[in-house]
């Protein structure tokens, strides 16, 4: 295969025309936010004098390569960014010194080629190569195959890696280390007989799972011998088709687990530190949610036995950078040994905040070959710090089915105190299938944890993203969740608070209210202003200036799917002594004051309620219909004039889509193959198509039995969500 | 004859004072009150229509009644009727016995955000909203006043067709109205929405106005229905595949958008109306803007691929450089390879017009060529700003459009440009091929300012292309020659140096650029050669 290493340096000095692109490219910066600010960065400040790599090469891309690079440019080394061609505009190429094209959109002919990266290291003579979370930081032979040319990888050897890598292993090692392990078998489960003995002595409920197993995968909870055996032999088959290794291990099963882990930083001369701990107790899938540091569940003492432990394990494995340790933790705050990642982790901001070291500055260092410069008293513990992970996702569905998409309008909500964002896109960014669908580590820093969540609930409120569907909504709502709020959370948070999934905010009936009444005084406003025109001066005698003029509505919340009908509620708007910034909103035999600037313009609209703060969105403002942001949650509310009362009940529902006759796309996605074409006769429940969408396989099946009339995707293209894909006879 | 006929009135209403003199006190104090119950009642027969049993069938039918429509449209309280006492004169087949006041037409004018609206309102309830003679001369009547003080006409249609009873009387109705609709042409805006049967002659009164809208599901325009249609031709349609929304949003062209019901239409209806002039007279209207004219829109700067043939959505652009977002597409379902429509910068009504490349590559045919040249003309009468977004890759060639005419069709779009006088701003987003860079408001065509991003690429056609022509004897090389070609033409430079471009902005900074050129274009001046009319390739 010929080289596609394109090396379009940045500023492209493409083809005649270099100083046009230059032009723009220069322009471009503008909106990259290049100004460090290092502020929150108080512990082990960036040492100049101290000898440095000249120029590193980030293996990866998105929020976590920009993340490197900020760090790597305060400390005056120059950055290399690598990027497939979609990501030829993305804000980490825009970010990074030099550019290097390593081939086409899909990660495993680009991010993932290993000969390619390794060519751009080569071509632009990085000395080291940091390649941030997931894609290659955990591929031991890249680490080994970057050593033969002398470029340093900036992460832990490949043998600590290796050793961590394995679950028997990790385990074998972390027990010799005198980590405290979950009750079970330290090695291979043979048969099920040995499964039910071992599950016996340990005691139910056991966990049977893969030893290369990941993602649920192979997986299982045993409650007694029956099931034991049961889900032993159907975990090894499943781990042998999905793994190609059936190795099984049987263990305790810790219910109502928390997930706490421990940020652990070590250098090349043994010197190890732990980093206090973080708690990720909120997930979904596997897949953390919102994170903190400290964990309001973890005591002094606990802290300290666990940092201890994890600095234990640290030197048992030789580890000589930043790595974290993840235990689970029961309800009596008994703490297991889960595993090591020997990488740094998405949510290593909340750790920063606390304790105002730069990890990814410490990395570079110590990889280098330099001493960490703290002790272990000198690490801080201070206030308290948040992350929300927002993706392009829709949190209705599975609490996160991925949506793609171009983000249309995005301003980040950097203009709150203690709110840190961390992401890799700005406005005009394509969130694309074939990357992960995270937006942003929205990361909130206070004093204690209440002081650090109401500013992440500014935050959210103030976060305005617009062109993809996003999780704020759910992120909103977990933030003043009653239970959330007092930190009783297990790893089941989401599936016990959200049983049904998740569904919205659920407003109380003040909270309709207010919601309705904001919505009413914003399309009062809108409706005056259309009366103001600057230039049309006909009829001036008998004008009437709109904000004197009492505006009547009747408004209606959004009806859910299921069609059943909400209830009008009329309302009256007023500008107090014709002041447009001072509305008065009569509902349900209230008043309510909404007062500050109606701006239809600006995406954040601050306003007061009752002398009450609240910040909301116009998301749309349609003929009778606008949309506001409240508690995160969109509401698309109906506000007509209030004789439309009675008419809009003869308003005909549309006749709905036969959808048993079509096959509409679920999601954005590739289509992964097409299994029948015309004139099929398909059967109801057969598969017709397969769909993937952000690494995860979806079958799709015929509604109905009946003879296949148009197929209008391909093997190989890519589908919008809502797409018409096979229709029916 | 307008004097005359207030003379006559005004002397039939002072026949009572002169009868006072010879009568008992009495007996004129009853008549008096006579009168003005029987003036109360037939107000409330005529506000009844065609009765209630009929306005619950219109009900029942998803639809309002005429008088219901006009209430949602206008501002509250703001409507004037005209001619609610008038009544056919039909004698014919007892129609005589069966007279309704106002007859089955509601007219008048009101107010639209305050500014003055003339409309009708055609009533189903009353003999199926056919057309009589008095109900066409109510139109007519309206019509002549809208453009004596020039403000704009809706037409609300809800009709049956011809009121047969009347004969050919009906026809010189229909005759009438066409008439007046051409003389308004131009003078005022005209709208028409179409809110339920429209058939037969009644169609081209719509299709005479500057813009027809439709109500999904109950609004039918055909020139013959369904049964006609199968004894002609035995064809089998129904009534939705043949006039329906979607056929005339989608497949005709001959409506201009369409909208789920009564209410969302006529919600609908006053956005637009918004939008516009009062007349040909009038500036376009400048309403107070929440929205900086200087905000700088980062979006704009990666909106355009770096692959130079992959597609992006040109209303992306439009969304994100007009004032809030705010657009009011025209057939957003026909030719979706050209968007127009309507909206604002900072705060001045504008007409914009966007090569779309999502579609067709964005290319020019027929259909967009039409589409196009309409919403030009319609922005040029009425002194509308255009502001035109050009990625164009040329004409679409083959069998298909040379047969269908692609020459005149393209050339109404060429016309339409060449003849504008507005203020027209061009920005050249990408390609801007050969001869579709001409007619996309090119600076030849008296374009005002014309601008191109640096993504820019004016050339007579892309290097595939021309380099297939230029060295069709040295195939070996034509990779060479491609790029050759592509260092040469595929940049905005080959129009720059020659004027053709009058600057290459930053894409980010064309809002805050568009709206400084508006404002110095606010006094532009310019005159086309006095002449009766021209001739646009029809």
């Amino acid at each position: 295969l010929r080289m596609r290493v394109l090396a379009c340096v940045r500023c492209v000095a493409h083809k005649g025309f270099g100083q046009v692109r230059l032009a723009s490219a220069a322009s471009q910066k503008k909106y990259v936010d290049l100004r460090e600010d290092r502020s929150i960065y108080r512990t082990d400040p960036i040492n100049h004098d101290e000898p440095k790599f000249d120029k590193i090469l980030i293996a990866n891309r998105g929020e976590i390569a920009c993340r490197v690079i900020k760090t790597a440019r305060a400390m005056g080394i120059k950055t290399v960014a690598v990027h497939s061609d979609v990501d030829s505009n993305a804000l980490h190429v825009r970010m990074a010194d030099e550019a290097v094209c390593v081939g086409p959109a899909p990660t495993n002919q680009s991010y993932l080629r290993v000969d390619r990266i390794l060519q751009a290291v080569k071509d632009t003579g990085a000395q080291a190569v940091h390649p941030g979370y997931g894609f290659l930081s955990e591929n031991t032979l890249f680490a080994a195959d970057l050593e033969k040319i002398g470029v340093t990888f900036v992460g832990p050897n490949s043998k600590a890696i290796s050793d961590m890598g394995d679950k028997i292993n990790s385990k074998k090692i972390a027990t010799a280390a005198k980590v405290n392990m979950i009750p079970g078998h330290d090695g291979e489960i043979a048969d099920e007989d040995m499964c039910v003995k071992v599950a016996n002595e340990i005691g139910y409920p056991v966990m049977i799972k893969a030893s290369a197993g990941g993602g649920g995968k192979g997986m299982r909870c045993a409650w007694n011998d029956k099931q034991a055996r049961e889900f032993f032999n159907l975990s090894k088959h499943e781990a042998l088709s999905f793994f190609g290794d059936d190795r099984m291990l049987v263990e305790k099963f810790v219910d109502n687990p928390r997930h706490i882990e421990m940020q652990i930083l070590c250098d090349k001369h043994g010197h190890a530190l732990w980093l206090n701990e973080r708690e990720c107790s909120i997930q979904r899938r596997n897949q953390k949610v919102i994170e903190e540091a400290p964990s309001s569940f973890v005591t002094p003492e606990m802290r300290r036995a666990m940092g201890e432990q994890s600095v234990q394990l640290a030197r048992a494995v030789g580890y000589d950078s930043a790595g974290t340790i993840e235990f689970l933790v029961d309800g009596k705050r008994n703490f297991y040994f889960l595993e090591m990642n020997t990488r740094l982790q998405v949510e290593h901001p909340i750790t920063e905040s606390i304790t105002g070291i730069d990890i990814v500055q410490q990395m570079l260092r110590v990889a280098y070959g330099h001493k960490l410069n703290l002790t272990q008293e000198q690490v801080p513990l201070e206030g308290w710090a948040f992350e929300s992970r927002v993706y392009a996702e829709d949190p209705h569905r599975g609490f996160g089915l991925p949506s793609v998409g171009r983000l249309s309008k995005y301003v980040e909500p950097k203009h709150i105190a203690g709110v840190r964002c961390d992401s890799g896109v700005r406005e005009g960014s394509e969130i694309s299938i074939y990357y992960d669908p995270l937006i942003c580590k929205l990361v909130t820093h206070g004093a204690d944890r209440p002081t650090a969540l109401a500013r992440m609930r500014d935050a959210l409120d103030g976060y305005v993203i617009r062109g993809v569907t996003h999780n704020i909504p759910l992120l909103r709502d977990i933030c003043q969740e009653q239970r959330f709020l007092e930190g009783r959370i297990t790893t089941k948070y989401l599936p016990e608070v959200y049983p049904e999934g998740f569904q919205g905010a659920k407003l109380t009936p003040e909270e309709e209210e207010t919601v309705l009444s904001l919505a009413a005084a914003l399309n009062a406003r809108k409706i005056a202003r259309s009366k103001q025109f600057k230039n049309q001066s006909r009829q001036q005698s008998t004008y009437v200036d709109p904000y004197t003029i009492t505006y009547k509505f009747i408004t209606e919340l959004p009806v859910d799917d299921e069609g059943t009908s909400a209830k009008q509620v009329p309302v009256h708007v007023h500008f107090e002594n014709g002041d447009e910034k001072e509305a008065r909103v009569s509902i349900n035999g209230k008043t309510l004051a909404i007062s500050g600037d109606m701006n239809l313009a600006h995406p954040i609209v601050s306003l007061k309620t009752d002398g009450k703060p609240m910040t909301t969105q116009i998301v749309s403002k349609k003929a009778g219909e606008i949309t506001v942001v409240y508690r995160g949650t969109n509401f698309k509310v109906s506000v007509l004039p209030e004789h439309a009362q009675h008419y809009v009940k003869h308003m005909l529902p549309k006749p709905k889509l036969d959808l048993s006759s079509v096959l509409i796309s679920p999601m954005p996605g590739a289509i992964k193959s097409v299994l029948v074409k015309v004139g099929d006769m398909v059967s109801e429940g057969q598969q017709l198509l397969v769909i993937e969408a952000m690494k995860m396989q979806n079958g799709l099946h015929a509604a109905k039995t009946g003879k296949v009339k148009t197929v209008t995707v391909k093997e190989g293209q890519t589908v919008d969500e809502g797409e018409l894909l096979v229709e029916l006879e | 004859i307008k004097m005359l006929s207030r003379y006559a009135r005004s002397a039939i209403f002072s026949l009572p004072r002169g009868m006072q003199m010879a009568t008992r006190a009495t007996s004129s104090i009853q008549h008096t009150l006579k009168v003005a119950e029987k003036i109360e009642k037939t107000r409330e027969k005529a506000l009844l229509g065609g009765g209630q049993k009929r306005i619950d069938a219109q009900h029942k039918r998803g639809k309002l009644t005429a008088r219901e429509r006009i209430e949602l449209l206008v501002d509250p309280g703001s409507f004037r009727e005209y001619d609610m006492f008038a009544e056919h004169t039909c004698t014919d087949f007892g129609m005589q016995k069966e007279k309704y006041p106002g007859d089955s037409v509601v007219t008048g004018r009101a107010q639209i955000a305050g500014r003055t609206v003339f409309l009708f309102s055609q009533d189903f309830t009353v003999f199926g909203g056919s057309l009589s003679s008095i109900h066409a001369k109510k139109i007519v009547k309206i019509m002549k006043d809208a453009m004596l003080v020039g403000a704009p006409v809706i037409g609300l249609n809800d009709s049956g067709g011809a009121r047969i009873q009347e004969g050919v009387e009906s026809l010189a109705g229909y005759a009438d109205i066409f008439q007046a609709n051409v003389m308004a042409s131009g003078v005022v805006p005209q709208i028409s929405l179409i809110m339920g049967p429209c058939a037969g002659g009644a169609v081209y009164s719509p299709a005479l106005t500057d813009f027809t809208f439709m109500v999904r599901d109950s609004s039918y325009l055909f020139i013959t229905g369904p049964d006609v249609v199968k004894a002609v031709t035995n064809e089998e349609v129904t009534q939705e595949e043949l006039g329906g929304a979607k056929t005339h949003t989608v497949t005709s062209g001959v409506a201009h958008g369409a909208f789920e019901n009564d209410v969302d239409a006529l919600m609908n209806m006053r956005e637009l109306f918004n939008y516009l002039p009062l007349s040909n007279t009038d500036a376009s209207p400048i309403r107070a803007c929440d929205d900086p004219w200087y905000r700088v829109v980062p979006s704009l700067d990666t909106v355009v691929p770096l692959e130079s043939t992959a597609a992006y959505n040109m209303k992306d652009v439009v969304l994100s450089l007009v004032d809030e977002g705010d657009f009011f597409e025209i057939m957003p379902d026909y030719a979706k390879n050209i968007v127009v429509g309507f909206a604002r910068m900072n705060g001045r009504t504008v007409g914009v017009v966007g090569n779309n490349p999502k579609f067709a590559a964005g290319c020019l045919d027929i259909n967009s060529s039409i589409k196009g040249a309409r919403f030009v003309r319609f922005c040029d009468a009425f002194n509308i700003p255009i502001i035109t977004l050009v990625d164009v890759p040329g004409f679409l060639p083959g069998t298909a459009q040379e047969y269908g005419g692609i020459i005149r069709h393209g050339a109404k779009l060429l016309y339409a440009y060449a003849e504008a006088t507005v203020p027209k701003i061009t920005v050249i987003t990408r390609k801007a091929f050969g001869g579709a860079y001409d007619v996309m408001a090119s600076k030849h065509l008296r374009g005002d300012l014309n601008y191109a991003w640096p993504t820019a690429e004016v050339a007579v056609m892309g290097a595939k292309g021309a380099v297939s022509i230029l060295f069709r004897n040295d195939k070996e090389n034509a990779v060479k020659h491609e790029e050759e070609y592509t260092e040469l033409f595929s940049n905005p430079f080959p129009a720059a140096v020659r004027g053709f471009v009058d600057d290459i902005i930053i894409p980010s900074e064309t809002r805050r650029r568009i709206c400084e050129d508006l404002n110095m274009l606010e006094s532009k001046k310019l005159k086309n050669p006095k002449k009766k009319h021209g001739n646009i390739p029809l």
